[in-house]
């Protein structure tokens, strides 16, 4: 018999509230993710999940006229106090919905963030960009190119070379923000395999449309609605018949989009 | 079965001839513009043909300008557009990497905006007055190419600015999405990635600013350009920072206007050498653009 | 040499040039302004007539029993020299404008557009040299006038030069007006000319506003052309065919002979200021102008 044990905490968001200019987007949110889980996020259009993501990695800063209130911390140190920025954002790494090849070459793009970090050496450098490329499934298939233009791959290679792109900097936590809206159903399918996998190294935090891949990959799920929380509870409960609230009911099954 | 015609009814030719009146007319004002280019740029070659000829482009002026060639004054140019460029460019540079990277949207962005474009609007003279109150007068440096050369990189400064904002706004946000979301600094994005992206455009600017200081008269007249100055030596090294100088723009207007009894030719040769060069670096600038835009890596 | 440690570490003094260099147009703005204004104010403030310089048509500077500064006759040949080249230059820099939004094949606009270019980068002096030359000798011949350096050479010089200003702004303007105004007009029957005259002129009519309000900049700021097309004949001009002097050409024209610090150079910085402040308010009345189709 296993002993269950206490599920350690990674990112606590605590009453967060973030508008733009007068219009609130989130509202009073508060959510724990745990460690090495992949957590999801479910809810209609404009719902805030992007404007979440952003908080995590304060990308919100750059948005002009963003005010962020209330608690964001990762483990237990709080986001927003936090002075060197550019290390934070190394140690999260975000997938966007479409897929971003850099003007340079694949060797390049996976390289980047490494360089901006300070580091030199090719030999790591090229160790860096062999294991991304693994880790992200595109190894194979551009390892005899890899000197060539990262904006010429197909739409689905180029988002697993933004997700290699993200991985180059070993980040504790990974975010994908509707990572399969742009991309074909074979590549969509092998990237959520590479998540299984990389669960065991990192905690996930999943942002998607598509309430079946939330439900076939995210150990717990979130349903957010018009900034606010409305439910947060392990995946085969929301997807049950008998989730906690109403409204997640109607909106797994359907009933709104 | 019944076929449907469409022909031509006095409406339908109507429609038709005023169409094309229109087009006639805004045609015609049209070549109103080319047609005169043209036609002075070929009465000014055909005028200059006796004279128009490499030793023409070596030789100094001599007897009083009567005569001679116009190394001295094609020299002194190259100079002031040299000096001129390698401040001007910079400063341009980074004006507008401020204007479009950093500033943020508000009233103070626009006047500095304003200010660009009045920088731009700055009558050559007035550039001239300030460049003689300011260099020449106060900052004590004289009429010099340094101080001539300063004037012209005060006044070509918006030149740059517009160009290079144009190249870097040019760059997709995303991009710098991109690199910001890996922890790379503002500063860092925009050296590993905006500005290697912009260089095509910031270069097109630079050639601009190359063939506005090379025409320019008024601004140099009274900080550093003269009628006439002997060069040091006869090679490339012929001027020092803080000599005057002979200017092909001065040179043009000098014995057009100040000397009598040139040779016919001697004028108008002076005219198609440095109509020539403008419109030759122009040129340049304007194949550039099209060869780079073919190479596009996005 | 770690180069990226080095870098991060001078960050915040990059971008504090970057900074300076931002504004460094603001501060060259105020210079100009300051270095002019403060070598002409001895005599603006101690001496200049005020009344006389804007009402007189007597410039007698370097009379010596004589002496007066009126500035009249000059501001009347600005005047005049940049009236005239608005009068030509507008219809015909418009209509090249529409001819090339409206009518034209991207191949034609391509090769107008390139030949525009060209003509706005001939420099000021060929201009002038042009107007000296083959504009004397057109005006000599066909008017048989006896002098051809007359408002009429330099306002068509002036013309020439400010055409490309008006119609690439001009064409900016045309192209922002959306499709849907030109579908609309030509679905209710309307011609060509109809479609122009009533829909796309009025409403691009802000931007093309802003478009000859820089050309009038551009033409009431030039200095080597008018210098050398006109004549110097400082009064006020009541034919096409008479001389005239602009308030640019009299700068360039007296600045060298004027002894440093006396009146009469003084009174030549003024004169730049006056310049300054007329371009000054025409460049900012053009941005309001823009400003104002962003607001809508």
């Amino acid at each position: 018999m296993r002993m269950a044990r206490e599920p350690v905490k990674k990112i606590e968001i605590s009453h967060l509230t973030v508008s733009y200019g007068s219009r609130p987007v989130l509202r009073d949110l508060s959510l724990d993710v745990n460690r090495g889980e992949i957590f999801g996020i479910i809810g209609p259009a404009q719902s805030g999940k992007t404007t979440l993501l952003k908080t995590l990695n304060r990308t919100i800063d750059l948005i002009p006229g963003a005010a962020v209130r209330g608690s964001v911390r990762i483990d237990g140190a709080e986001v927003s106090t936090m002075k060197n920025v550019n290390a934070l954002r190394r140690r999260i790494g975000m997938v966007f919905p479409l897929p971003v090849g850099l003007p340079m070459s694949i060797y390049n793009n996976v390289a980047f963030a490494p360089r901006m970090s300070g580091i030199q050496q090719r030999a790591r450098l090229d160790e860096i960009v062999e294991r991304s490329l693994r880790q992200a499934a595109l190894w194979d298939e551009v390892k005899d190119r890899i000197y060539s233009l990262g904006t010429r791959l197909s739409g689905g290679q180029q988002q697993r070379l933004t997700i290699a792109r993200a991985l180059s900097h070993e980040p504790e936590i990974l975010c994908l923000d509707e990572f399969s809206i742009a991309i074909d159903p074979i590549t969509t399918m092998r990237i959520e395999d590479v998540l299984r996998e990389l669960k065991s190294r990192m905690t996930i935090v999943l942002v998607t449309n598509l309430v079946q891949q939330a439900r076939r990959l995210a150990d717990r799920t979130a349903f957010i609605l018009n900034g606010n929380l409305v439910e947060a509870d392990r995946t085969d409960v929301i997807f049950s018949d008998n989730p906690g609230r109403r409204e997640t009911y109607d909106f797994v099954h359907g009933l709104f989009g | 079965m019944n076929q449907v015609d469409f022909g031509e009814t006095p409406f339908v030719r109507e429609k038709m001839r005023s169409e094309l009146l229109a087009k006639g007319v805004f045609m015609l004002m049209a070549l109103t513009m080319v047609l005169p280019l043209l036609t002075i740029v070929g009465y000014l070659i055909v005028k200059a043909w006796p004279i128009l000829s490499l030793d023409f482009l070596l030789q100094n002026p001599t007897s009083r300008m009567r005569e001679g060639g116009i190394w001295a004054p094609l020299l002194g140019t190259i100079y002031l557009v040299c000096i001129s460029l390698l401040v001007a460019a910079p400063v341009g540079v980074l004006a507008a990497v401020y204007l479009n990277e950093y500033a943020k949207d508000n009233w103070f962005t626009r006047i500095v905006n304003l200010a660009v474009v009045n920088l731009a609007g700055v009558p050559s003279i007035v550039h001239a007055l300030f460049g003689l109150g300011a260099f020449v007068l106060f900052a004590g440096i004289g009429r010099s190419i340094l101080a001539a050369s300063l004037t012209l990189a005060i006044m070509t400064l918006p030149v740059i600015i517009a160009s290079t904002k144009e190249a870097l706004a040019s760059v997709p946000m995303a991009f710098r999405e991109a690199c910001w979301n890996v922890g790379a600094s503002r500063w860092q994005t925009i050296r590993a990635v905006v500005l290697p992206n912009s260089i095509s455009g910031i270069l097109t600017g630079l050639i601009l600013q190359v063939s506005r200081a090379a025409g320019e008269t008024a601004p140099i007249m009274f900080t550093g350009a003269v009628f006439f100055k002997a060069l040091r030596d006869g090679g490339i090294l012929g001027y020092s920072l803080f000599d005057q100088c002979m200017a092909l723009s001065m040179h043009l207007f000098t014995i057009s206007t100040q000397v009598p009894d040139v040779p016919e030719a001697l004028p108008y040769a002076t005219a198609v050498v440095l109509l020539g060069l403008v419109l030759a670096v122009n040129g340049i600038s304007i194949a550039f653009r099209v060869f780079l835009r073919a190479r596009k890596k996005w | 040499m770690n180069w990226r440690r080095l870098e991060s570490k001078l960050e915040p003094i990059t971008e504090s040039v970057i900074r300076v260099c931002g504004i460094s147009a603001i501060i060259f703005v105020f210079g100009i302004f300051f270095f002019v204004f403060r070598e002409g104010a001895g005599f603006l403030f101690d001496g200049l007539n005020l009344w006389e310089f804007f009402t007189s048509t007597e410039w007698y500077p370097t009379s010596v029993s004589h002496k007066r500064y009126g500035a009249l006759a000059l501001i009347a040949g600005t005047a005049s020299v940049t009236i005239l080249a608005m009068v030509i230059a507008v219809p015909f820099g418009l209509g090249a404008a529409v001819f090339i939004s409206e009518f034209c094949s991207p191949r034609l606009r391509e090769t107008l557009k390139i030949v525009i270019e060209l003509l706005a980068a001939i420099p000021s002096v060929v201009w002038g040299f042009i107007g000296l030359t083959v504009m004397n000798q057109l005006i000599i011949h066909v008017f048989h006038a006896p002098v051809g350096l007359t408002v009429l050479n330099a306002g068509i010089i002036l013309a020439l030069m400010s055409e490309p200003i008006i119609v690439s702004i001009g064409e900016d303007a045309l192209k922002a007006v959306p499709d849907s105004y030109r579908e609309a007009a030509l679905a209710l029957g309307a011609t060509r000319w109809q479609l122009i005259y009533r829909a796309l002129l009025p409403a691009a009519k802000n931007g093309l506003l802003a478009a000859v309000l820089l050309g009038i900049g551009r033409a009431i700021g030039e200095t080597m052309a008018v210098l050398m097309a006109t004549g110097h004949a400082v009064k006020i001009p009541t034919s096409l065919l008479d001389s005239a002097r602009t308030l640019t050409a009299t700068i360039a024209a007296e600045l060298g002979e004027a002894p440093v610090r006396s009146d009469h150079y003084q009174v030549l910085f003024i004169i730049g200021v006056l310049l300054f402040a007329i371009t000054f308010v025409v460049n900012l009345c053009a941005d309001l102008v823009i400003k104002g189709i962003r607001n809508r």
